[in-house]
């Protein structure tokens, strides 16, 4: 953690913070925060889809074809674009929207292909990468966020993890927003809690005899105000969705999909940097279609109503959305009905930011015989989204064990989606 | 009265002739591996056990000229009870028992860490814990491929070898040059783990760059990509090393070594080229003759390369003391031994057939180990004094420690195979839950770095904590507040089961006043409260 912040902490103080900004209004720290800086920051949402959608039943159809097996195309608001059908709501959106039709990667298993995706660097034994959240979290200023800024909500099997850049820019993870947020809120009434930690003192007193600078050092009581800050926090209400009109709900469907899509949103309205909203259960080996098309009926409302939700407020231009999962599936059908693991030509869905939309970049053969036209690297897409939102990808941070410097991301950014 | 209730008055009281029966001095070593196996030979523990003595006087010599060099100031000799909470953390992944501090009070005054070592290394759980940490040096984290690699496997392999104290030089050469098939031959999952679907082939640069971390302390995978500018190490070297490996194969015999077919792309003239096996160094100690695997497995373990027994002293004193010796742990610089600690130490390991239990009591009896972490400093021990081991280190916990410990101290018994089965099966299935929320530290096993809001926020609110404070029959708290007939003891009770100490008469009185005159619930609240501010602590959370 930085000291820097230990210190706001401080002149703030634990109590203040209780008494004064306890009914604080969501609205008024984003204004607050608005007001301080004149280009806020901006935040990233990743739509994780853990176990790699396939191509064909998602952003890249191929109707007609032997690849494309029986999945139908659907028309969207642009003309020329297409998407698999189960996306009619996402296709009314498509204008914010540019699809990646020609990823590749050299990663076809499940964990690290995660770990390509999420950090744009291939797993190394040498180094542990950071993700792309704990980097916007590393590189942008703390403000007067008091939850964590890293948020991976539904988590999956591998969350985004801090990395060389320290345990502190792991997502926070947390379960279905309908639930009650994890070991946040203490069952005990105020005084007894305060009585245990006025006990702490005693005790800590005891340690740190003989010790004072070394017990100082591991900053434990620092990092214990700051969970007792969020604890008290009125940022946390942005986990709780129960509060927006009935309508808003529905639009993002009543899914944990849905409601980690929604929660999102508000996460971002208070100075959140980085939420990933996971949907698992996408590796159709067996059953493909009849997989993507249950899954979809929760991506397609969540997604589109978050793109039409975030546009309204005007959060659009400065929280770019990404679906992706680690990779993609094969054009060839498997004698189960279902379809493999495949890096040779998959989608991943961007919008927001101030990218372009309305557009798709790369192209896939529709026979999958030949290699995907103007192939992308995961570490482009990298390299697009940290410079959509205002961070400089050839920036090198040092990892710590080796002295290394590593940029923020080893790609170059996509010309196609950058606007002029 | 219970059974288990008369048990714990005779905790409380230290009736030590109650408890023989479960003393772990008593447990003996499981032994499962095959008799006819050469690889199964075992050292004479007792010939290892005392002969340290000579060998912990030189390194206790090499600490003083380290320390007189920076001038730093030697802290006190730690407590015994602290030495016993750092070697249980160290060598079985969790804070002693209520039960085990009793034992170990009853043991000889001055001789007790020993015997408490010895005890740990005798003991099925302290194997296994150490088996996970050395795992995670041979095969990392990962789940690693589906059906070719068996985690589980792996580690109880190791963990019956580091029981039965198999030389070390053995375990590595089973890791390196072991065929067969990965359940029927569990070390070969060392290969196994890198098994790359799109080659259908375990990965020789990946197992090159494990090799050299592991077994040599360098990082030669540095130089996987071109030759590195700050070292001694080419690109050639590190392709050299993987061409060891170029031959292995899996298939349904299992892991074996067939035609080579590592053929990395040359940086000039962009075309895959044959690369022939070769060690970067100390050539004239490679066998000329056997397989590739056999051939690499022989020079490494061979005592004239000293680079097994540096890289393994280092790590075994990072399990104990929470840093390595030198830094980095798997990158040790030629000139990074200080007063010739580390040579030392070496020395003696490969001169005693590289016996693990010997080198770890060796360590845990130097004055390194067994200094307070506290001086009479104003503030305490210096950035010199740490660096130079003349205080003990302050370290934080890995994950599954915090979890085991609080774990521990929630329950008056001893957790592990002797244990209750409801009480192991609360500990596993909670503990790795915990430990996924608490955030696994991965491969960087000696992160020095502070906790996080999140692990605050589980050791305030999580279930786990609130579990063991809530009044129920397994947890301490409840158990003192039923048991201890005074105010005092009840407290003493308390500090020793969660930071295997007594408190200070600060801290007794402040806590004794609010037991006063309390019964029932109310009693049982305020222990739980204190059970609760006490796991709360640096002091819990951090080695020391």
């Amino acid at each position: 953690m930085d000291l820097g912040h230990t210190a706001l902490l401080d002149r703030r103080g634990f109590l203040a913070l209780a008494g004064v900004s306890w009914l604080t209004p969501v609205g008024r720290l984003l204004a607050d925060q608005a007001e301080r800086s004149k280009t806020p920051p901006r935040s990233i949402i990743l739509l994780w889809l853990g176990g790699g959608p396939s191509q064909l039943e998602t952003f890249d159809p191929h109707p007609n074809t032997r690849a494309g097996g029986d999945t139908k195309a659907i028309p969207t608001a642009v003309k020329g674009l297409q998407l698999a059908e189960g996306f009619e709501r996402l296709a009314d959106q498509i204008g914010s929207v540019a699809l990646i039709r020609s990823m590749v990667s050299k990663e076809g298993d499940h964990e690290r292909g995660t770990y390509l995706m999420k950090t744009g660097y291939r797993p190394d034994p040498t180094v542990e990468h950071p993700s792309i959240g704990a980097i916007c979290c590393h590189e942008m200023p703390v403000g007067h966020t008091d939850i964590p800024r890293h948020i991976s909500i539904m988590t999956g099997q591998w969350p985004s993890r801090g990395g060389f850049l320290g345990a502190q820019y792991d997502a926070f993870q947390v379960g279905d927003p309908s639930g009650k947020l994890p070991d946040v809120v203490s069952s005990l009434p105020t005084e007894r809690v305060a009585g245990r930690v006025g006990d702490l003192d005693v005790v800590e007193r005891a340690f740190a005899r003989g010790r004072r600078a070394r017990v100082d050092a591991t900053l434990h009581r620092d990092v214990m105000a700051r969970a007792r800050v969020m604890m008290s926090s009125a940022q946390l209400k942005a986990f709780d969705v129960s509060t927006e009109p009935e309508s808003v709900r529905k639009a993002y469907g009543d899914s944990a999909f849905g409601r980690g899509c929604l929660a999102a949103r508000r996460l971002v309205e208070v100075g959140v940097r980085c939420v990933e909203v996971n949907l698992g259960g996408w590796d159709a080996h067996v059953n493909n279609h009849e997989i993507h098309r249950n899954r979809l009926k929760e991506l397609d409302p969540g997604f589109s109503a978050l793109l039409r939700d975030l546009a309204d407020r005007k959060l659009l231009d400065r929280t770019v959305v990404v679906c992706a999962g680690e990779f993609g599936r094969t054009p060839k059908i498997n004698g189960l009905g279902g379809r493999d693991h495949w890096t040779n030509g998959f989608s991943v869905a961007l919008a927001g930011g101030g990218l372009r939309g309305g557009l798709a970049v790369g192209a896939t053969d529709p026979e999958a015989i030949k290699d995907p036209v103007r192939p992308v690297q995961v570490e482009d897409v990298h390299a697009t989204i940290l410079t959509a939102v205002g961070l400089n990808p050839v920036k090198e941070n040092v990892a710590p064990a080796t002295g290394r410097p590593i940029k923020l991301s080893a790609g170059r950014p996509l010309p196609e989606l950058l606007a002029i | 009265m219970g059974v288990r209730d008369i048990f714990f008055i005779g905790v409380l009281m230290g009736g030590v002739a109650t408890l023989s029966a479960g003393f772990p001095r008593s447990s003996q070593p499981h032994r499962t591996s095959n008799p006819t196996d050469p690889a199964a030979r075992t050292l004479a523990e007792a010939d290892a056990a005392r002969d340290v003595v000579a060998i912990v006087a030189q390194v206790n010599e090499r600490l003083r000229q380290r320390r007189d060099k920076q001038h730093a100031t030697a802290s006190g000799p730690a407590s015994e009870l602290a030495a016993m909470r750092r070697a249980s953390l160290a060598l079985a992944g969790s804070i002693p028992s209520l039960e085990q501090v009793r034992e170990f009070e009853a043991l000889p005054e001055g001789a007790r860490v020993d015997r408490w070592i010895d005890a740990l290394l005798a003991d099925r759980r302290c194997a296994d814990y150490l088996s996970e940490r050395f795992a995670r040096v041979y095969v990392g984290t990962e789940d690693g491929p589906f059906l070719v690699f068996r985690r589980r496997r792996f580690t109880t392999w190791l963990s019956d070898a580091i029981l039965e104290n198999r030389p070390y030089s053995l375990i590595v050469r089973d890791l390196i040059a072991a065929d067969g098939l990965w359940m029927d031959h569990p070390s070969t999952n060392f290969v196994t783990v890198t098994h790359t679907e799109a080659t259908g082939r375990p990965d020789p640069e990946r197992l090159a760059a494990r090799t050299s971390r592991a077994f040599l302390g360098i990082r030669l995978d540095c130089a996987q990509c071109h030759d590195h500018p700050f070292q001694n190490w080419k690109q050639a070297d590190f392709r050299g090393l993987a061409a060891f490996y170029g031959g292995v194969h899996a298939n349904l015999r299992g892991i074996h070594d067939g035609a080579c077919d590592y053929q990395p792309v040359d940086r000039t003239t962009k075309q895959p080229t044959p690369v022939a096996p070769r060690v970067p160094f100390l050539s004239e100690i490679l066998p000329a003759e056997g397989s590739p695997r056999a051939r690499l497995a022989a020079w490494i373990v061979d005592p004239r390369n000293p680079h097994l027994a540096r890289a393994t002293v280092n790590r075994v004193w990072a399990l104990l003391l929470g840093r390595p010796l030198v830094e980095p742990i798997d990158d040790i610089p030629a000139a990074g031994d200080p007063a010739g600690i580390l040579a030392a130490l070496a020395d003696d390991f490969a001169a005693h057939d590289y016996n693990l239990h010997r080198l770890i009591r060796t360590i845990a009896a130097a004055d390194a180990f067994r200094v307070d972490s506290a001086s009479a400093a104003a503030d305490g021990p210096s950035d010199d004094d740490v660096e130079t081991w003349a205080a003990f280190p302050l370290t934080r916990l890995r994950p599954e420690q915090v979890a085991g410990s609080l774990f521990q101290a929630g329950s008056v018994a001893t957790l592990g195979p002797r244990s209750p089965w409801l009480l192991r099966f609360m500990a596993y299935t909670g503990g790795n839950e915990f430990v996924k929320r608490f955030g696994d530290t991965g491969e960087d096993e000696f992160d020095a770095r502070g906790g996080t809001i999140p692990q605050r926020l589980l050791l305030m609110n999580g279930d786990l904590v609130q579990s063991k404070t809530k009044e129920d029959l397994f947890n301490a708290s409840a158990r003192i507040a039923m048991q201890a007939p005074a105010d005092a003891q009840a407290v003493e009770v308390a500090y020793l089961a969660v930071l295997t100490r007594r408190p200070t008469a600060e801290e007794a009185a402040h806590f004794v006043k609010k037991l006063e005159g309390t019964r029932g619930d109310t009693r049982k609240r305020i222990l739980a409260d204190l059970f609760w501010t006490l796991v709360n602590t640096t002091e819990f959370s951090w080695n020391h």
